[in-house]
């Protein structure tokens, strides 16, 4: 990465208190209001909008292969899904993804 | 019933929280390793752990950071992916909302994903707890959650440092992301969210600054509430 040591202290502040704002929103500041039904239905989808999105150019552009898509990094991501989606555990699809792109990084050699 | 003293609160979310050191505690312990092959030192690491608390978001800060995306982007995605937050900080408001000031602040900076859970649950399952009982459990799931997460990503930073670089780490953000989504896939509307977010984000990747991922998740967050609105209208017909 090219940030300096004060951006990049900057990205962790920003982040910390952001966060803490984020996370005091309703407790500290709004107080106990009933939520409008479509703002809730919104929040809930934050993480499942926002990763699949910052995950799928990393998996068909890697960064290490610059950027040329890559029979073990796609065989180990379609293994963590799977992986992911029969077990319900993050642990093991970490776990089986890995195995699999070392797995398959080997074979192809 | 008995009675409980006042020290069983809290033992009891120690009790509860325990379990979760097993997850907490390798996946802090990768992001301290990733952190540091990403660049960042140890007191960054460090930092950005203790000060956010918050996984999936400082995975995605960091791969930002990789990325060279300008600081408000990566501010940006990484604060939206935490805006789930949001939610949990309205639900747990009647249940402390009461509490004195600096409380409800300590309560906002420990607010992760696995205490919310069993905090909430805890509340709705024994209702008459007392708001003294209710910090004691929260606060008490906490004591082995917390520094669990620190002392793994600590490890995982001094691990980082001596790990060469034909372990194909560069993949290592891919393959948590990957993992973490796979579990979110709870409904049709999260599957149909998801795969709105991909789309888009490689349709709009020419975008400048990382603005594409932006408008991804912002098309995935309509989508996903639109299909859950069309599944439960679909229900109640």
């Amino acid at each position: 990465m090219t940030l300096t040591t004060s951006e990049i202290w900057t990205v962790i502040a920003g982040l910390g208190l952001g966060t803490f704002l984020i996370r005091f929103s309703f407790l500290g500041l709004v107080g106990d209001r009933p939520l409008p039904g479509w703002l809730l239905r919104l929040l809930r989808y934050t993480p499942v909008a926002v990763l699949p999105g910052l995950v799928a150019p990393l998996v068909l552009w890697p960064q290490a292969t610059g950027g040329a898509p890559d029979p073990a990094r796609l065989t180990a991501a379609v293994a963590t899904v799977g992986i992911g989606l029969a077990t319900r555990n993050m642990l093991l699809a970490i776990v089986g993804g890995a195995l699999t792109l070392y797995a398959m990084l080997w074979l192809l050699g | 019933m008995t009675r409980s003293n006042p020290k069983s609160l809290t033992l009891r979310g120690m009790a509860d929280g325990l379990p979760f050191v097993l997850v907490i505690g390798p996946f802090g312990l990768l992001f301290g390793v990733v952190a540091t092959e990403a660049g960042l030192n140890l007191a960054e690491t460090m930092g950005m752990t203790v000060l956010v608390i918050a996984g999936a978001a400082q995975f995605a800060a960091l791969q930002q950071m990789v990325a060279d995306t300008p600081i408000v982007m990566i501010l940006a995605t990484a604060l939206a992916v935490n805006l789930r937050m949001a939610m949990y900080s309205a639900s747990l408001t009647p249940w402390l909302g009461k509490a004195p000031l600096w409380k409800r602040a300590a309560v906002a900076y420990l607010m992760v994903d696995q205490v919310y859970m069993l905090a909430h649950l805890k509340y709705e399952r024994d209702p008459g707890l007392s708001l003294a009982d209710r910090l004691r459990y929260y606060f008490g799931t906490m004591i082995p959650i917390g520094p669990a997460w620190y002392a793994a990503t600590f490890t995982g930073a001094l691990v980082g440092q001596a790990i060469p670089p034909e372990f194909a780490l560069d993949f290592a953000v891919p393959i948590t992301f990957l993992a973490m989504i796979a579990p979110m896939m709870k409904t049709l509307a999260h599957l149909a969210a998801a795969a709105t977010s991909v789309l888009a984000a490689l349709a709009f990747a020419g975008l400048p600054y990382g603005t594409g991922l932006l408008v991804a998740a912002a098309a995935a967050m309509a989508v996903g509430s639109g299909v859950e609105v069309a599944m439960e209208k679909r229900r109640a017909a």
